[in-house]
């Protein structure tokens, strides 16, 4: 094949659309007689709902409906929605979405109203009389599991691994997973380090605040614009919550303005259906900043206690991990993938971990890029560099003699296929972010690595030549951040056709297979494979029809660039444009779809370098050059896997420096504007240099593997590192802002 | 009450209804359909409402649609002519400056105003230029080469 479009910086196909204004999002959409939605919200952080009487507010003029709990259907299915590697409780779903009896987070939706205006919905909100009677908050995951601390959910008992314990619990689950003897391990070691990490609840800090417009038919059928990650997992959440036949559920693609993995759980919608059908008239709503800091999905608060050991020579023996994760109002916390990422990049033979989610009145936390991931490496990896200290022995050598190779056990699963973090790290020491010395005072340089696993999942796509000769490609996933494009690259390179010639776009859940959520750096991966066979199979089916048009044997025919021309007789050609054509006339059209459900995994690994220059008058960190090396597979689109990394290290740099919720002792977020929850500004930052190294994946058809979720790993201990290299300081909470970092400098000067 | 409010956007003469607890930015995106602005925060912190008001980026959800009453606006929507890109919408295309693309109008227009004024912005010029513009996706490295790339 003469085209070469795997590994070309294909511009994005949907750019000129998004510099011009003309991209549709969910709160573009304006429908014939629409109305819009508000949503009431609780002023307690826990509370017993008495009444609701929402009278005065139905008499406003403009005011066309309230819905609340009540106009959902009792509970009565299986509330564990399972979807490949997914796992959602929809009872906690819907009432995060409307509350139930109770409200357990301040800022949890109570409530909604639709008007003519947006405005005039606002106003009725004030008239909605709700009876609350309050009750203890708990706020803290630690306290939450004392024994005596108020319960939020009375009937919910801890589960483990043998089973349910007999009392009821704030801790929502427990966790215990190992090898080998730990103990053995740390009696084996010369050094070893024991300290306890803290991160707080951070933000997604997607642009576009959640928006949601639901249409209800008078037959009952249902269709949707949402800014979800996920079309098929909406309809499938909606479906089981509102007891009706996934379906009659259509949702309807839309760009989406950032996701980041806090756009997986249905929240306006189900309140936009109720409205809709109540009125019979589309309904839109669209949460404000302050809403969406206070009650969507952020990521979760965890205490991580990390006792590694290590002999003299830098070989690791043991290491030991505690996790308390605070998982807000509702359990499912990514506990467990505190211990999978954050020890998978090494070889330790005694490995214990003991886990726990814990429920507080503080909102359902959800997916953050990688979830759990940066919370366990922050610990880890600081860890490792105290190991290193204490061994007089170089960070990057210390990671390089302990880093795990193909065929070595991850903490849990089946041994590592092929991984690249051997290559990635000689890379990292041989490149100049490395070995350039660092000159100036208070300056320091830090290094950290980062695991994910991938995502696998289903993905689907539909092909179609069209009359003219040329293709039409529809993929079930939704396009977060270039999709399309590289898709198309996938399918101008096996169709051997000019990407002109391929028209791709997302398909609405009536006309597309199955495909889960874009989350999990699955979508190349698995699309990849997918659109690869639905190519593939188009190709076959039009080799037959070009061989009976032609009469001749298939196996006579070869394929470039769009034409079908026999090896022995070259005049015998047929062209796509002739195939699209005659497929009118006779043969009917030719349609291929492509489905991917089982791949190996493509375990990625990343090591981020990072320099600073800490003011100790200030306490001000300032990031002066920052290197991304990632082991991405094989690059489909160079710069869109540049952008990946980049985006990523920038999300994990405000983390580690800036971001943090502050509740006040009563639970109300003190810091809802994005003034106070301050994310990284250009100003805040230098350019990423992002370092690509291929080492192909064992599955799919390139060497793929998912590149967004590690980024934002690293750079939280990488920052803790180069900031004890500069000062001498170890910061063992995040965020480590100017003022944290004066108080540790403070404290260190006695 | 409403009231009539009569403005250039992009050029041309417009009138809108608008209370007056509404902002320039519902004027633009409800009352005359020009959606490609967006409202990330509606309390001026992100930026990616951001329009030329009077030539002068602003926050279009910090003024209000009386305000505009008589004077001239430029969105998003405004700059390409006869469906050519401006330089700039090119550059941010050409150096995959875009991921998700909520932020882009706001920060078109703050760049464009950036650029009328200093053809040639060296790159903390960039970056203060467009530190009122959020952006979580980018990490702003392909933003501010893009920008440095024009002219």
């Amino acid at each position: 094949m003469s085209a070469k479009f795997i590994g070309e910086r294909l511009p994005r196909v949907d750019a000129p659309d998004r510099v011009t204004g003309r991209a549709v999002y969910a709160a573009d959409i304006h429908l014939p007689g629409m109305l819009h939605g508000r949503v009431l919200r609780s002023p307690h952080a826990h509370a017993r709902i008495k009444r609701i009487d929402f009278t005065k507010a139905l008499a406003l003029e403009g005011v066309k409906a309230v819905v609340t709990s009540a106009d959902l259907p009792p509970m009565t299915g299986e509330p564990i929605l399972v979807r490949g590697e997914i796992e959602l409780n929809l009872n906690h779903i819907r009432q995060v979405a409307l509350a139930q009896d109770k409200v357990l987070f301040h800022g949890q939706a109570v409530a909604a109203v639709a008007a003519t205006d947006p405005h005039t919905a606002e106003d009725a909100l004030e008239l909605i009389e709700v009876d609350y009677e309050p009750l203890p908050a708990v706020l803290d995951a630690e306290e939450a599991m004392r024994q005596d601390a108020p319960l939020i959910h009375p009937d919910q008992y801890t589960h483990t691994h043998e089973g349910n314990l007999d009392r009821p619990s704030n801790i929502a689950a427990t966790y215990t997973f190992g090898r080998g003897d730990v103990e053995e391990g740390f009696r084996e070691a010369d050094v070893v380090v024991e300290d306890t990490f803290r991160t707080r609840v951070v933000h997604q800090g997607y642009l576009e605040p959640s928006a949601a417009v639901a249409q209800v038919e008078p037959n009952g059928h249902i269709t949707v614009w949402a800014s979800t990650q996920g079309n098929f997992s909406l309809r499938g959440q909606l479906a089981s919550v509102l007891e009706v036949p996934s379906s009659r559920i259509k949702v309807v693609p839309v760009e989406v303005g950032g996701g980041f993995g806090g756009k997986l759980n249905t929240l306006l919608e189900l309140p936009a259906v109720l409205l809709s059908r109540k009125t019979g008239r589309p309904v839109k709503l669209v949460m404000s900043r302050e809403e969406v800091l206070r009650a969507t999905y952020p990521a979760p608060a965890t205490v991580i206690t990390v006792k590694a050991g290590a002999t003299r020579e830098g070989s690791l023996t043991a290491i030991y991990m505690r996790a308390v994760f605070d998982a807000g109002a509702f359990p499912i916390a990514p506990v467990v993938a505190a211990y999978f990422t954050g020890l998978a990049p090494y070889k330790v033979p005694h490995l214990k971990f003991e886990g726990c989610e814990v429920v507080t009145n503080k909102p359902k936390i959800g997916a953050l890029r990688a979830p759990g991931a940066p919370q366990a490496s922050f610990a880890v990896e600081s860890q490792m560099d105290l190991l290193a200290e204490k061994l007089s022995i170089d960070p990057l050598e210390l990671r390089r003699r302990n880093a795990a190779e193909e065929g070595d056990p991850p903490p849990v699963g089946r041994p590592f296929n092929r991984i690249g973090l051997q290559p990635l790290l000689e890379q990292v020491a041989r490149h100049p972010a490395w070995t350039a010395p660092l000159k100036g005072t208070h300056r320091g340089r830090g290094l950290a690595l980062a695991f994910w696993p991938g995502a696998i999942m289903p993905s689907s796509c539909h092909l179609t030549l069209q009359d003219d000769g040329s293709f039409s490609l529809v993929l079930g996933s939704v396009d977060l951040t270039g999709t399309r494009t590289v898709m198309l690259q996938v399918a101008a390179q096996e169709l051997g056709m000019d990407p002109s010639q391929i028209r791709v776009s997302v398909g609405d859940t009536d006309s597309v297979g199955h495909t889960e959520v874009s989350g999990g750096s699955r979508i190349t991966y698995t699309m990849s494979a997918a659109v690869h066979r639905a190519c593939m199979n188009m190709l076959e089916q039009l080799r037959e029809r070009a061989a009976a048009e032609l009469e001749v044997d298939a196996g006579e025919l070869e394929y470039e660039a769009g034409t079908f021309r026999s090896r022995t007789s070259p005049e015998k050609q047929l062209s796509l444009a002739d195939l699209g054509r005659q497929s009118l006339r006779r043969g009917g059209p030719v349609t291929a779809t492509g489905t991917t459900t089982r791949l190996q995994s493509a375990p990625a690994f990343a090591a981020h370098v990072v320099d600073v220059e800490v003011d100790p008058e200030t306490g001000q960190v300032k990031v002066l050059k920052y290197t991304a090396f990632q082991d991405v597979g094989k690059a489909v689109n160079p710069t869109q896997v540049e952008g990946q990394i980049q985006g990523g290290a920038v999300q994990g740099l405000g983390w580690a420096l800036m971001e943090g919720y502050q509740f006040s002792d009563s639970g109300v977020l003190q810091n809802a504007t994005m003034l106070d929850y301050k994310t990284p500004t250009a100003t805040d930052v230098p350019f990423i240099d992002a370092v690509i190294v291929e080492v192909p994946a064992s599955d799919g058809p390139y060497g793929i593997r998912g590149v967004g979720e590690a980024p934002i790993v690293p750079p939280l201990p990488a920052l803790a590192n180069a900031i004890h290299q500069a000062t001498g300081v170890r910061l063992r909470e995040l965020p480590m802002s100017p003022e944290a970092v004066f108080m540790a400098l403070q404290k260190a000067r006695g | 009450m409403k009231q009539v409010v009569t403005l250039t956007v992009n050029g041309e003469n417009c009138q809108a209804l608008a209370e007056p607890r509404h902002t320039l930015l519902e004027l633009l995106r409800d009352g005359l359909g020009l959606t490609g602005t967006k409202e990330g925060c509606g309390d001026g912190n992100c930026g990616a409402c951001t329009v030329l008001l009077d030539g002068r980026p602003v926050n279009s959800c910090l003024v209000l649609a009386l305000e505009a009453q008589g004077r001239e606006v430029v969105t998003v929507e405004g700059l390409a002519r006869n469906g050519a890109l401006h330089p700039l919408q090119q550059a941010l295309i050409d150096h995959g400056a875009i991921q998700c693309g909520f932020c882009t109008p706001g920060l078109v227009m703050a760049a464009y105003a950036l650029l009328r004024d200093n053809p040639h912005p060296a790159e903390p010029e960039v970056r203060m230029a467009i530190a009122g513009n959020l952006c979580r996706c980018t990490g702003y490295d392909k933003v501010v080469r893009a920008i440095m790339a024009v002219g």
